[in-house]
């Protein structure tokens, strides 16, 4: 067999309080798509910013075509033929495709940048490797489907060998993410080497020549999809057994705890959306809102929490009154909330972790009273969330921003359930998690059912919607227009209804008759 | 063993951030100080000499009053600036907080007799944080209703208080006189020099103004820390989105948040005029409000770094006279040193976001 590649040996990186990496080897052959397969925060991105210059490894060494060296940089690592697209793309908005290809690689010479060599130079890799994308559009206008073909066009234009794509299907959709493999496939055809990263195993046995599992900062093993599947694949990148199909007992149906009663909601804009919506949740059930992202869910949600005012309508919890609550008040009289947008909702990332877990309740006893706050009870009660929610930390007093995003799902839910609230409302709870982090969730959200709490689960992931809902209402532009109970759907009369397949009947008054 | 064992883990480590964080701000002076005497040594001057006497002018014994002296304003704008820039708010317009602070100090030093110097003192005190902060509400409540930029807002009120006082101090305050002034205040409001109430002697004309400066400095750091104002003060000026969403009014906040900035950069001008000058004129105040911008910046916005920040400015300008004197050097070279200060620690944060891509970098990818 001819020499790896590029080839990995005891590649250590340490941040503090964590072992990133710990003595990984990795070989890489040429024309071979290797899936690097771990959960959030196993040390991939990591291991792949060391390859690629961006971070300097503690120890270890890389060796490239069998020669020891050392990446000190993007740059270097591109001059040796290796290329990384991540998954925050680095583009410039308002320059066009072309543009942005040339950028930072200009002709070293030249004191005017050859745009037309340039431009037929990127068709041409585009149609080779059916990239389909127009040169002259700026990038701005693009939609992140293609803004990613086009990081992946730069690499090559740079003149990549080995192509790592971190997470790229995280920002896709289904068609794209078709897409993107045949790409893949035609690029390793050409003798390229792949690097994929990812946390989901159905893309792993589908693209995959070979499977790298890293978990913990370490390899723990190595396979091929035709020699595994998808159990096999999970066991060994959590380390245990993973459940897929959740066991779950008939809901018991007890008090209402929200009812939601002709609510309207308009944007900022004042755009129409949520339109006569009513609903209720009982105490021990979940419900879940399905639909397609923009379809209202947001609005609806911001109403529900006191973010967003409501044009007319009424919310009642249990029987308080709280269509016209605050924020603050609607938190205190017993709703939690994890937000669809944990980074920018859910979290302050400059906070520690303790600081994160009392947001809400950071007025409240025992945390403060009378303005001021205790930190003794503050670090106490941190520490049992942080320990009940299984969070993966060094300390408590380490930034909400350096943990792993499953890690920082964990908190807030260990904020918004450490709270004891009457109704919860989860947004999106496990998008981008892996799954041990989504079986997690899942079964915290079921705990709390089975406790009596009322669930309102907006998703737009239908298995997620299937698994755990006792009823499921489907919404399309701002309206409820279906409501199913658990099992009574299959995918594909979810997704009819979530895409307007109802329409006809939209005309009418189809606002659902509380069950 | 857990209990002491982590106890002194978390002291250890506070103390480790402790100095992390000063690093950089020392790192900075000392590479403005290189520079100075680089500038001093093209000009023709002995920099060893000049900075000599620039240190024996601000911190040696005999000294160090006035080096209090021009510390004691600096700590409370660049206390009010750090402040605000903690709930993400540019409080450019302390300068103007300032002048009604001294305004008021001003007229009530006259107006209100017969009463003790305590009382006298702890009203005007009150009154002037009270003008401050409601020259700051006007901004703050634009800002907070329609987003009007405070750095524009601020300004303009700065603008408008300097007019108020021009015209007071040469019109309807205006002491008998050629000079356009107020009347002195009562000595009743006279705050009393550290000489005449500490044990040991204190040369200068240093006032209880710094003592109270310093205090201020250690009770914004416990609000900061230990309330819940400045829990959601910080929780603003970090992510106002994740703040709303945990219930906290970021409008009211920001209010809250502007007017205790101008509270505090009131004070500066209180003291100023009860603690040295004891009236009221047009020029009472160097620009303290805007070398507040300076020293807030340099303290990385922590309220106890201020005090070292206010006092290594204030020390600046008092051995600024000495090193004229000794090495020559022209006073105008002390504001290059200011500046420079203040350039390497914009460069220290230009350079983190540079050195700091690694960082970021991958914590996007990780998110
Ligand atoms: N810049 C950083 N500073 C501190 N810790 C980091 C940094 N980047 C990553 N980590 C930590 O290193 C571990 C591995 O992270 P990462 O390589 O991003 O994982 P993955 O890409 O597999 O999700 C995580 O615990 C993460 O919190
Ligand atoms: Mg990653």
């Amino acid at each position: 067999m001819e020499p790896p590649l590029l080839e990995l040996r005891g590649i250590t990186k340490r941040f503090p309080g964590v072992l990133a990496n710990d003595r990984v080897d990795l070989q890489l052959h040429r024309g071979e798509i290797v899936a690097l397969l771990g959960e959030n925060g196993a040390g991939k991105t990591t291991l792949m910013n060391v390859v690629y210059g961006l971070l300097s490894p503690d120890a270890g060494e890389v060796l490239f075509e069998g020669s020891e060296v050392s990446i000190r940089s993007p740059r270097q690592a591109i001059s040796l033929g290796i290329g990384m697209v991540h998954q925050h793309f680095m583009l410039v908005e308002p320059l066009t495709v072309a543009e942005n290809i040339v950028l930072g690689h200009e002709p070293a010479r030249a004191t005017v940048i050859d745009f037309k060599a340039a431009r037929s130079f990127v068709q041409d890799l585009s149609e080779r490797y059916g990239l389909k994308v127009d040169p002259d559009e700026r990038i701005e206008n693009l939609p992140v489907g293609t803004q990613q073909r086009v990081e992946i066009l730069k690499a090559l234009y740079r003149g990549a060998r080995v192509l790592i794509l971190d997470e790229p299907t995280a920002v896709l959709t289904p068609q794209e993410v078709h897409e993107l493999f045949a790409v893949v496939r035609s690029l390793v055809t050409e003798g390229l080497t792949v690097v994929f990263i990812t946390h989901k195993l159905e893309e792993v046995m589908n693209v995959a020549d070979r499977v790298v599992v890293m978990r913990d900062g370490a390899v723990v093993g190595e396979t091929r999809p035709s020699e595994t599947d998808q159990k096999g694949l999970a066991r060994l990148m959590v380390g245990r057994e993973v459940v897929f199909r959740i066991t779950r007992t008939p809901s018991h149906c007890g008090a209402t705890v929200l009812s939601v009663a002709d609510l309207n909601v308009v944007t900022d804009r004042g755009i129409e959306a949520v339109r006569g919506v009513s609903f209720e949740v009982c105490g021990g059930e979940i419900v879940a809102i399905a639909g397609v992202s923009g379809n209202g869910q947001t609005e609806l949600i911001e109403a529900l929490t006191g973010l967003r005012r409501v044009k007319s309508g009424k919310i009642m919890l249990g029987d308080r009154d709280i269509t016209k609550s605050s924020a603050r008040s609607t938190i205190e009289a017993g709703v939690s909330h994890v937000p669809e947008d944990r980074l920018r909702r859910g979290l302050v990332l400059e906070f520690d972790l303790a600081e994160n877990l009392i947001l809400g309740d950071h007025r409240r006893p025992p945390f403060a009273q009378y303005g001021l706050m205790w930190p003794s009870a503050i670090t106490r009660i941190a520490e049992e969330r942080i320990e009940a929610y299984d969070v993966r930390t060094p300390s408590l007093d380490v930034d909400a921003a350096t943990l792993s995003g499953g890690n920082q799902q964990k908190l807030i839910l260990a904020r918004e359930l450490g709270r004891n609230p009457d109704l919860l409302i989860a947004a999106q709870p496990t998008r981008g998690l892996d799954v041990g982090a989504i079986e997690f969730v899942h079964g915290e959200i079921l705990k709390e059912r089975d406790a009596g709490k009322g669930i309102l689960l907006v998703s737009l992931e239908l298995e997620e919607v299937q698994s755990l809902a006792d009823r499921i209402l489907v919404i399309y532009e701002g309206r409820i227009v279906k409501e199913f109970a658990s099992g009574e759907a299959t995918d594909e009369e979810l997704g009819f209804y979530m895409t307007g397949g109802g329409g006809a009947k939209l005309d009418e008054e189809v606002g659902v008759a509380d069950a | 063993m857990p209990e002491t064992d982590s106890k002194k883990r978390s002291i250890s480590r506070v103390l480790r951030s402790a100095l992390r964080a000063m690093l950089l701000p020392l790192i900075s002076v000392v590479f403005a100080i290189l520079v100075g005497s680089l500038i001093i040594r093209l000009a023709g001057y002995n920099p060893v000499v000049a900075f000599q006497a620039l240190i024996e002018g601000a911190f040696s014994p005999k000294r160090f009053g006035e080096t209090m002296v021009r510390a004691t304003p600096l700590l409370f704008t660049g206390l009010a600036v750090a402040y605000g820039f903690r709930a993400g708010l540019f409080n450019i317009g302390a300068e103007g907080q300032l002048f009604m602070g001294g305004l008021v100090a001003a007229y009530l030093g006259v107006a209100l007799g017969g009463m003790s110097a305590f009382a006298h003192i702890s009203i005007i005190l009150v009154a002037g944080m009270a003008a401050g902060a409601a020259w700051a509400f006007i901004p703050a409540i634009l800002k907070a209703k329609v987003g009007a930029h405070e750095v524009i807002t601020t300004m303009m009120f700065t603008f408008i208080a300097r007019g108020i006082v021009q015209w007071l101090v040469a019109g309807p305050l205006k002491a008998p006189g050629p000079v356009a002034q107020t009347e002195p205040v009562l000595p009743s409001a006279f705050l009393p020099r550290l000489d005449s109430i500490l044990p040991f002697h204190v040369p200068g004309r240093a006032s209880i103004g710094f003592v109270i400066g310093l205090a201020a400095c250690v009770i914004m750091w416990l609000i900061l820390k230990y309330t819940t104002l400045g829990y959601e003060n910080r929780a603003v000026g970090f992510n106002p989105t994740a703040a709303e969403t945990g219930g906290i009014s970021v409008a009211g906040t920001t209010v809250k948040a502007l007017c205790i900035s101008g509270a505090l950069a009131a004070l500066a001008g209180v003291t100023e005029v009860l603690g040295l000058h004891g009236k009221l004129f047009e020029q009472f105040s160097s620009g303290f409000g805007f070398t507040g911008i300076a020293v807030a910046l340099l303290a990385k916005n922590h309220p106890l770094g201020v005090i070292p920040a206010a006092i290594l400015f204030g020390g600046l300008s008092a051995g600024a006279g000495k090193m004229q004197l000794e090495a020559g050097v022209s006073q105008k070279v002390i504001f290059i040193i200011q500046a420079l200060i203040i350039f390497f620690v914009a460069a220290e944060e230009l350079a983190k976001l540079v050195l700091g891509r690694e960082r970021t970098e991958v914590a996007d990818v990780a998110g």
